[in-house]
């Protein structure tokens, strides 16, 4: 029973972490991003900054905003926070790696767009209307993407849990396998569309006519807008992990001592801060696309998770 | 057979084997020319490594000349030959509009599930590691032969009916560990003399039409008519009318 509730507290302590460290990622983006193009760089704690002055700032609501526009930043932060608690971050078999389902992970995040779309729509502005039109477009065309990737390593897994994922690639050791580099290039595509990252969306931007997540919001201020702000950071670094616990899980504690908790702790901040490395370099040489290839893009990225999952059985399986 | 039961050099053939399917769907997608040869040139470089690996698993020596032999003429002097005459007939900034690209992605994957079924007789009797390989290789051919009847561009249905050939040597190298040294010499031969005859190939196209869409070959208009070219619909009701 005792280990039972030291499991439940971790893995309490690992969703705060998650959701404390998410704005830390966003800021580490950005200050890499600044280097990279030679201009002066934020602090890496100026996203908190951004955030506890949101919170702190009087709402304005428009006058016909309905008790939907008030509710969805909640439910937005809602959904994204349980998302975060499914996800493996430091140890895999915690007591929420139950839900750790990818499949409940993908329907979090639909729920939470379904609900940003719903309340672009509520407002009636133009930019709104706009916004969420074509981010349920992106959306349609990523989500089988990503299903398509995710079956793709659960054919070698056997599980769609993350938990069992994570730990399967754990115990294989080193294989090199073609379908999980398909599926992996597949989802840094997907996870591209879907956080809004350059080449599909710049998350630099307001008011221009080519956004896509920033039209959506554009009502939104005050501690609203600090939770919405915050859900997408929180969004970036689950992908961001995501991709960690299929690929390169390896650090991860097993077990909860606390050398092999630290070393979790120490091996999942060094790959996520190398992650955003690559982030920064794929946003800094690609521009950002004209809307109408996002669904090139987004087709690619289902053939890359298809020929990944051609190849498992092809190659990997066998006849 | 497991993938994890095999050794790493084993794994690296799969694995490069699946690099080469790859480029033959990014050619399949592929418009633009330049790339399009660059590509092209990669699939061969993947091959002459995947040749390499196979080489040292088996012990064959003669696949290494096979492997040196892809690297001179796959990689370095047919696409070298291509990428000149594309810049010589200018047209190395062309891009060809694909009618529909994901439809076109997705019959090659339903080739690559047809050629996994044809396979799977021969990977039963084969007792090669690299026997799971035959079907990405007969894949390969089929995308070759796929990119030959859907591109319209000379230039592309020329890298389709090289990269078919990539998939018969690819096919010989996995399912028998190569041909004989004299019959891949031979072929590869064929391979050089064909780039070159293409190279006329396309003057004579450009001389013609003053393009290198051959679907102008279908038409019924005669050669050094002046015939309008700039519109497909144009073209096409002249054709009817004659």
């Amino acid at each position: 029973m005792n280990s039972q509730s030291i499991a439940w507290t971790l893995a309490a302590a690992q969703t705060l972490l998650f959701i404390l460290a998410a704005p830390l990622l966003a800021g580490w983006v950005k200050r890499v991003k600044c280097h990279l193009q030679n201009r002066a760089a934020p602090a890496v704690w100026q996203p908190y900054r951004d955030l506890a002055k949101l919170i702190k700032k009087n709402l304005v609501l428009a006058e016909n905003a309905s008790w939907l526009f008030r509710a969805v930043p909640y439910i937005v932060f809602g959904a994204t926070l349980l998302a975060a608690a499914a996800v493996p971050l430091i140890a895999v078999h915690l007591p929420t790696s139950a839900i750790a389902d990818v499949i409940v992970l993908v329907g979090f995040f639909a729920l939470a767009r379904f609900f940003t779309a719903l309340a672009a729509l509520d407002i009636g502005t133009a930019f709104g209307g706009m916004g969420a039109s074509r981010e349920m477009t992106v959306a349609a065309l990523a989500e089988p993407a990503m299903l398509m990737a995710v079956f793709t390593l659960a054919m070698t897994a056997h599980s769609t849990n993350l938990s069992v994922a994570t730990e399967t690639v754990l115990q294989a050791g080193l294989v090199l396998r073609p379908s999980f580099l398909f599926a992996l290039l597949a989802l840094l595509m997907v996870a591209v569309a879907e956080c809004g990252r350059i080449p599909v969306d710049n998350p630099a931007t307001h008011l221009e006519l080519t956004m896509l997540h920033e039209a959506m919001i554009l009502e939104y201020n005050g501690r609203h807008l600090a939770l919405i702000e915050w859900a997408a950071q929180i969004k970036l670094m689950i992908y961001a992990v995501l991709i960690i616990d299929f690929f390169f899980p390896w650090g991860i504690a097993s077990e909860f001592s606390a050398s092999a908790l630290s070393v979790g702790v120490l091996a999942v901040t060094a790959k996520l801060m190398l992650l955003a490395m690559l982030l920064v370099v794929w946003e800094t040489v690609l521009a950002k696309m004209r809307l109408f290839r996002v669904p090139q893009f987004l087709g690619f990225a289902f053939l890359l998770a298809l020929l990944g999952m051609l190849t498992n059985v092809v190659l990997e399986t066998g006849g | 057979m497991a993938l994890s039961s095999l050794s790493l050099y084993s794994q690296a053939i799969i694995l490069f084997a699946a690099l080469v399917l790859f480029t033959s769907f990014v050619m399949l997608a592929q418009t633009r020319m330049v790339p399009l040869i660059f590509t092209f040139a990669w699939q061969g470089l993947l091959m002459a490594v995947a040749t390499v690996l196979v080489a040292i698993v088996s012990g064959h020596k003669h696949l290494y000349i096979s492997a040196a032999l892809t690297v001179v003429l796959k990689v370095g002097l047919i696409p070298w030959l291509l990428y000149r005459l594309s810049v010589r007939l200018d047209m190395n900034y062309e891009t060809e509009a694909i009618k529909h690209p994901s439809l076109l992605l997705l019959g090659g994957a339903g080739l690559v599930i047809f050629s996994y079924f044809i396979a799977l007789p021969i990977v039963h009797l084969s007792g090669l590691a690299t026997r799971n390989t035959i079907a990405v290789s007969i894949a390969v051919e089929l995308l070759g032969m796929l990119m030959m009847s859907v591109r319209g561009t000379a230039m592309a249905q020329v890298i389709g009916f090289m990269s078919m050939e990539n998939g018969l040597f690819f096919a010989a190298v996995v399912s028998t560990y190569g041909m004989p040294l004299i019959v891949e010499l031979g072929v590869a031969f064929d391979v050089m003399v064909a780039s070159i005859l293409f190279g006329v190939f396309f003057f004579h196209l450009r001389d013609s039409f003053d393009s290198l869409d051959v679907g102008h070959l279908n038409l019924l208009s005669e050669a050094n008519e002046p015939a309008p070219l700039a519109e497909t619909p144009a073209a096409s009701t002249q054709g009817e009318h004659a």
